[in-house]
């Protein structure tokens, strides 16, 4: 598992996605706050990207036909921690340092520190519009990168995705492929309830982007659907993946509490023991 | 007295750059008639970016873009270019120390009839205040042209202040420019005056006013407020009774706590001519301005006079 290839083979994803989710609540490990929430539910497509879909060279992060992958939603780092960990972009070693003094491992993606992070990000609202120079600048120069770009649906209360929305449409980035981790809550509720981001597939339609809705923990429909999206021209692409908080760990799916949230002793153990097991939980 | 406007200057410049290096790139908040970034845009179309009015996304896709290898220019207003996209700086440009040129147009009072909500008084010290940024105001056309060449050939985020309005001819053509150094424009002996941007050409005037008054004064331009080489600042200021500062920029954050910290426990006199925490107004003439805030030649030379009374 610590130099996995490249597959379509969806059993062989959901065994990813279950080890990446366990890498996760180990990082966080008992008694301390950790952003698991977020990072579990975009664990799936997270998985998809890195272990079917996108080019990429953990021998040479900085390869230049590489895809590019942004976490917009920066607080859920994890997540991309953990699958550059398993890819062998740094040693699974340095998880466990994670969030310390001097560690590698900072609490949001931080370029100078992290060998396969491309960009800084957690300030909400800003990884679109890096992603959108980027795609800019590789369309410049020619080169058939696209640039994967996760957000959060809390996130889109951020003005700046909006203009990011408009410079794309209008700019007619077909490089750009967004993700949105639809997960449906906030840190203190329900987006749709404390500040509304709905209707997304309409609003993101009308700013010009091509928009699909999937189950985000399907790895088929995942798959798919980004297949899907390298078909589209002229405009950028959104996928809109409905996801649950904290997905793969049943104590704390679907709860606002945990999305930067504490696990008791049980609690870890439990998650441990659920995503140590070979039963598929997606 | 040969007059240079540093924003037509800046965009030739920009226009002599993309001719010898095909990665850089432009970037404009819909104010490309005013910034010049308009010469850019007709001779390379492909590589200037209209951003609209949204200069935080402005900035962020600015970031992008140098993460393929490109040197990109953004463009607006000072106060929109640091203030409306401070966070943007900050977060995506400057702490992973990218590539970025953020070039603030129509600072401090020159923009004399839009206003409060147009002029900025905070964008030096904003700017200065962000650690890995380098901030940087000529003080004229010459070297405005100079300092774009010089930001281009460096790697890493920079904010250059440029002023509306016309400036004398000032830095000497064969002088180059170094990020960093602080230029000797006039030599004296009881007082050192440093200034940047357009006070420079106002210290200048300054001096003479002094020397009627039998006080030599030499002025320096630091145009480097962030790094600053602070030994050169030191030797330029050995021997003299006092210091004089002349910005046109508020007294918090900008040159005038430069020189303040530099020459800390130095017990040299220095007074400090800036904006005095206040936001600017509309006014018919830049000059109203310039009176009304107390910065004029003859608010130099009191300065001066303080400091060399010591």
């Amino acid at each position: 598992m610590n130099h996995p290839a490249q597959t379509r083979d969806i059993a062989q994803l959901r065994r990813i996605a279950r080890k990446i989710r366990l890498d996760i609540v180990q990082m966080v490990g008992p008694g301390q706050k950790g952003h698991f929430g977020g990072s579990c539910s975009s664990a799936d497509f997270v998985t998809a990207l890195y272990f079917s879909k996108m080019r990429h060279d953990p021998k040479n992060p900085a390869w230049e036909d590489r895809d590019r992958f942004l976490l917009s939603k920066g607080h859920s780092a994890l997540v991309q921690y953990a699958a550059l960990a398993e890819w062998g972009y740094f040693p699974m070693e340095e998880l466990k340092r994670l969030k310390t003094l001097g560690a590698m491992l900072q609490g949001h993606p931080d370029k100078l520190t992290t060998p396969g992070v491309e960009a800084n990000t957690g300030s909400l609202g800003q990884g679109l519009s890096l992603a959108c120079g980027m795609a800019a600048g590789l369309r410049i120069d020619g080169r058939g990168s696209k640039v994967y770009c996760v957000l959060g649906d809390g996130e889109l209360a951020e003005g700046q995705i909006w203009e990011a929305a408009m410079a794309a449409a209008h700019y007619k980035l077909e490089n750009v492929v967004a993700i949105l981790d639809r997960n449906g809550l906030m840190t203190n509720g329900l987006t749709d309830v404390r500040y509304s981001p709905s209707p997304v597939d309409k609003k993101w339609a009308a700013f010009g982007w091509h928009v699909q809705e999937i189950n985000g923990h399907d790895m088929r429909e995942i798959l798919d659907a980004l297949d899907r999206a390298d078909t589209v021209r002229g405009q950028p692409k959104i996928i809109i993946a409905r996801t649950v908080k904290a997905s793969g760990i049943p104590f704390a799916e679907g709860r606002a509490e945990f999305h930067n949230g504490i696990m008791t002793v049980e609690q870890y153990e439990e998650a441990c023991r659920v995503l140590a097991s070979e039963e598929a939980v997606s | 007295m040969n007059l240079q406007n540093p924003r037509e200057i800046y965009g030739r410049t920009l226009v002599e750059l993309g001719t010898e290096n095909p990665n850089i790139v432009v970037l404009e908040g819909d104010l490309g008639k005013s910034t010049m970034t308009c010469y850019f845009e007709q001779a390379f179309p492909n590589r200037f970016f209209e951003m609209g009015i949204a200069e935080a996304n402005m900035t962020s896709f600015a970031g992008g873009l140098s993460l393929t290898g490109k040197i990109p220019f953004t463009n607006s207003f000072a106060v929109f270019a640091a203030g409306r996209a401070y966070d943007q700086i900050r977060q995506g440009v400057c702490l992973p120390k990218l590539n970025v040129k953020v070039v603030g147009s129509s600072a401090g009072l020159s923009d004399f009839g839009d206003g409060s909500t147009h002029q900025t008084v905070e964008d030096l010290a904003l700017m200065r205040a962000i650690p890995n940024m380098t901030v940087l105001v000529p003080c004229d056309g010459t070297e405005t042209r100079k300092m774009t060449r010089a930001i281009a050939a460096y790697h890493g985020p920079v904010y250059m202040r440029l002023t509306r309005n016309d400036m004398p001819a000032l830095f000497p053509e064969n002088e180059e420019f170094v990020i960093g150094k602080p230029y000797l424009m006039r030599e004296g002996t009881d007082v050192v005056a440093f200034a940047c941007g357009q006070m420079v050409s106002k210290a200048l005037e300054a001096a003479d006013l002094a020397a009627e008054r039998g006080i030599s004064v030499r002025v320096v331009n630091v145009s480097s407020l962030k790094p600053v080489d602070e030994s050169a600042l030191k030797a330029f200021a050995r021997g003299m009774r006092g210091i004089v500062t002349a910005e046109e920029h508020s007294i918090m954050g900008g040159l005038s706590c430069v020189i303040n910290y530099v020459f800390r426990g130095s017990g040299l006199r220095t007074e400090c001519v800036a904006i005095m925490d206040r936001f600017g107004q509309s006014a018919a003439s830049y000059n109203d301005l310039l009176e009304e805030y107390g910065l004029t030649p003859r608010h130099i030379c009191a300065a001066i006079e303080r400091a060399a009374s010591q």
